[in-house]
């Protein structure tokens, strides 16, 4: 059963090797320049104390291939759940070829089981390599970025998660629709929206995130003042800088946990509204701890901002919840085995529907 | 060796075709006994008939001690038919053709004669078809 | 004699729709079973049954003693090809052949090769782009190189044009000659099916209408014509199947197993596709106004 499985999935297998060769081609031509750059140019900067040049310059290299590679790393699960999961049974069961299939010396229950898993493993390896090589290319580009969370579905074993996810999900599909194509537009759709929602909603929660207090401080924990769409203007939380952590949440809050109101900016503040033309729309907006009014920025606006600051400061602090840098491995596995535990849950349905309902 | 050929419209079963074939092969000198008859697989593949059929109509020939299956080797014909005798054929022409002048002249018609004479040789040979 | 196949009260539903109602029938084995019916009389969901495609909604269904598809030994007994003999198009002959080499321990690949040999197929060739008939033909191959006790074959000739419909036939009956195989044929034309069969299964709206050896139903069935008159008359070792009258005539056709000594009938043998016709005509009018009067037809 699995010979015969290999010699049915044969053509793909081999357009799959070509492609992560070419892949590997590419990546092993300009990996090792890439290396070459940061050694030379970015690990000594401090030294030189021209670390932003650096930096910045060395990112423009193989720009276009950075995109490519990212963007495929984060179609490829997709584009196995549409080209392997979703045919899988569909196409057996469209063309007909299921009555010859599962009229041969073998239950159908063991016919999908090993088609799912020599099909899958492929998907994992696939994928697995994928990311392998992606993953080492783009260590030098990480090591600069300090963002390791914005990459984190594309990086190290998640990938293999989501590609064992699409493919399952594309094989139930399948099964459940037993057309090719209406499946293949269930699949995309099921997978799009499945992981929007882990990204929003699960992912940022699977490890209890970091909250940490901070003092108010114009500039880092306070990024400004201003109001949008009509609305109060009120003081902005800034965003701390925390290297390769992922911010989840920034809010201003005293110590019963009640958050910073635009009334209580302007009990405190009263002359800030006057300072800074009051709230409306075209209100002014501060950024970054400078006025960015329309026209020209009344005099003193930033030291009536400071007092501001200082005195909201006295009884409320900023509260960021966070993923360390500590928690990216741990988060990693947990992705991974959510991830492969639904793909599992996936296949069993498969294995019951089949055996099930499409008799 | 002998190769049989169907008629599909005649509406005699094809083992009986088969019989009917050896019979009349035998008849004409066609065949002697030690010939072989052709073997079921054989027919079956340039007749696309059942081979059931095949070895319906040899059993039915063995019956009649024309053929003998030799296990492993075939069916060999073993048994003769006397040729056909003119002299009886002919002594049974003239009293047919004396029976259907009586019956003209008693005003029964070509379609009368035929449908009598199809229900005596159907009574006649009755017990042979079921 | 012993059953092939063995069904009781057997029904299929999908959804609201009943594809096979309180089917029963048994057949034997060793023989070439004709299965035949209208369009929509259950055939093609009966023999998936048998193969076990598909599972009972209600009743039984025994197949060479054992439940379809129960276990790979089952799955190996019986041999199946599906209307329209799906094959893999992308695949060649030759990878068909090996294909069923690994999904069959009991595979005769001589025989698989002889048989494509036989049949003049390039092994190289994919199925994709073989005809309506080498396509039957490797279907059929696949099948019979398994070695199965049980063949079931679903409208197999249906599609084919006459000289692929013999081809296929005469391989049919090879393999029957050499393997001893049992083999259950559906189809609606009854002229392939009175040279290969010796049985036959008249099945219309799930239920049976007729059964038997085919020798037998011929030489048991006779159509009469004659003067008009009732058929409530005639003797009641006598059915009849089907009657017509005109104002004078009266045409039936009547099973009886005793020979027909009314001289005022003209007594002819009846073909299979008579049969077939007739007891499918039967089965049609529900209520079937056998001896209830003369229905007059001018």
């Amino acid at each position: 059963m699995i010979r015969s499985t290999w010699m049915q999935f044969r053509a793909q297998t081999v357009v799959a090797t070509g492609g992560l060769l070419v892949v590997a081609v590419v990546l092993a031509i300009t990996g090792p320049h890439l290396v070459h750059l940061y050694d030379a140019n970015v690990s000594n900067c401090v030294a030189r104390d021209d670390c932003s040049t650096a930096t910045s310059s060395f990112l423009q290299n193989d720009h276009a291939l950075q995109v490519g590679l990212n963007v495929l790393a984060v179609v490829l699960p997709g584009i196995i759940g549409i080209l392997w999961g979703a045919p899988l049974v569909a196409r057996e069961l469209e063309t007909g070829t299921y009555r010859l299939a599962w009229t041969q010396s073998v239950t159908r229950t063991r016919w999908l089981a090993v088609k799912l898993g020599v099909v899958g493993v492929a998907s994992l390896v696939v994928a697995g390599l994928f990311s392998l090589m992606v993953t080492w290319w783009f260590s030098p580009i990480d090591r600069v970025n300090m963002t390791v969370f914005t990459t984190f579905d594309q990086r190290n074993i998640v990938a293999v998660g989501y590609a064992a996810f699409a493919f399952a999900l594309g094989a139930t599909a399948g099964v459940f629709i037993r057309r090719t194509v209406p499946a293949i537009a269930a699949t995309l759709v099921a997978l799009v929206t499945i992981r929007l929602l882990d990204f929003f909603y699960v992912q940022p929660h699977l490890i209890t995130p970091v909250r940490h207090s901070y003092s108010l401080a114009l500039g880092t924990t306070i990024s400004g003042y201003g109001g949008s769409n009509g609305a109060q203007a009120s003081l902005f939380p800034g965003t701390p800088s925390l290297p390769n952590a992922w911010i989840l949440s920034t809010d201003i809050v005293d110590k019963a946990g009640h958050s910073l109101t635009a009334s209580v900016v302007n009990d405190l503040c009263p002359q800030l509204a006057t300072v800074l033309g009051g709230p409306g729309p075209g209100a002014p907006q501060i950024q970054g701890g400078h006025v960015a009014a329309i026209g020209p920025a009344p005099a003193g606006a930033n030291q009536v901002l400071q007092a501001c600051v200082s005195k909201v400061g006295a009884t409320y602090h900023e509260l960021v919840s966070y993923q360390p840098p500590g928690h990216y491995w741990p988060l990693q596995w947990a992705e991974l085995a959510l991830y492969l535990g639904v793909a599992l849950a996936l296949a069993g349905t498969c294995a019951w529907w089949v055996r099930h309902r499409l008799s | 060796m002998i190769e049989f050929q169907l008629d599909s419209t005649s509406g005699v079963a094809t083992y009986l075709q088969l019989v009917q074939q050896v019979h009349q092969a035998l008849q004409l000198g066609l065949l002697e006994p030690g010939d072989q008859l052709p073997t079921a697989q054989q027919v079956v593949g340039k007749l696309a008939i059942n081979p059931n059929t095949v070895l319906k109509a040899y059993r039915d020939l063995e019956r009649e001690g024309l053929a003998r299956a030799r296990p492993g080797q075939g069916t060999f014909i073993v048994g003769t038919l006397p040729r056909t005798n003119p002299v009886a054929q002919a002594r049974f022409l003239a009293s047919m053709a004396k029976w259907l002048g009586s019956a003209r002249s008693a005003g029964l018609g070509p379609d009368d004669i035929e449908a009598i004479y199809r229900t005596a040789f159907r009574n006649c040979f009755a017990e042979g078809v079921a | 004699m012993t059953a092939v196949l063995e069904a009781s009260s057997l029904g299929k539903r999908y959804g609201r729709r009943w594809a096979l109602s309180d089917c029963t029938l048994s057949i034997p084995e060793g023989k070439v079973v004709g299965l035949v019916g209208p369009n929509g009389a259950g055939k093609t969901t009966l023999l998936h049954l048998g193969v076990g495609l598909l599972a009972p909604t209600s009743g039984s269904i025994e197949v060479l003693g054992g439940r379809p598809a129960d276990g790979p030994a089952q799955l190996g007994r019986v041999g199946f090809v599906a209307q329209d003999a799906p094959t893999y198009a992308g695949l060649t002959v030759d990878k068909h052949l090996r294909l069923g080499a690994y999904l069959n321990p009991s595979w005769d690949d001589q025989v698989a090769h002889h048989r494509i040999e036989e049949l003049g197929l390039d092994p190289s060739q994919r199925a994709g782009s073989l005809s309506g008939g080498q396509r039957a033909q490797l279907a059929l191959t696949l099948a019979i190189a398994k070695r199965p006790e049980l063949l079931l074959l679903d409208e197999p000739v249906a599609s084919l044009d006459p000289l692929a419909r013999r081809e296929f036939l005469q391989t049919l009956m090879e393999v029957v000659a050499e393997q001893g195989v049992s083999v259950v044929l559906s189809s609606h034309l009854v002229a392939d099916l009175e040279r290969t069969c010796d049985y036959l299964i008249v099945l219309v709206a799930s239920r049976v209408q007729l059964s038997g050896e085919i020798g037998g139903l011929l030489a048991s069935h006779h159509r009469l014509s004659g003067p008009r008159r009732d058929p409530g008359s005639l003797p009641a070792t006598q059915e009849v199947i089907e009657e017509s009258h005109t104002e004078r005539q009266t045409t039936l056709l009547v099973r009886t197993d005793d020979a027909i000594l009314d001289p005022t009938w003209t007594v002819k043998p009846v073909t299979l596709e008579d049969l077939v016709l007739a007891y499918m005509g039967r089965a049609r009018d529900t209520q079937p106004p056998r001896r209830s009067g003369l229905k007059v037809l001018r």
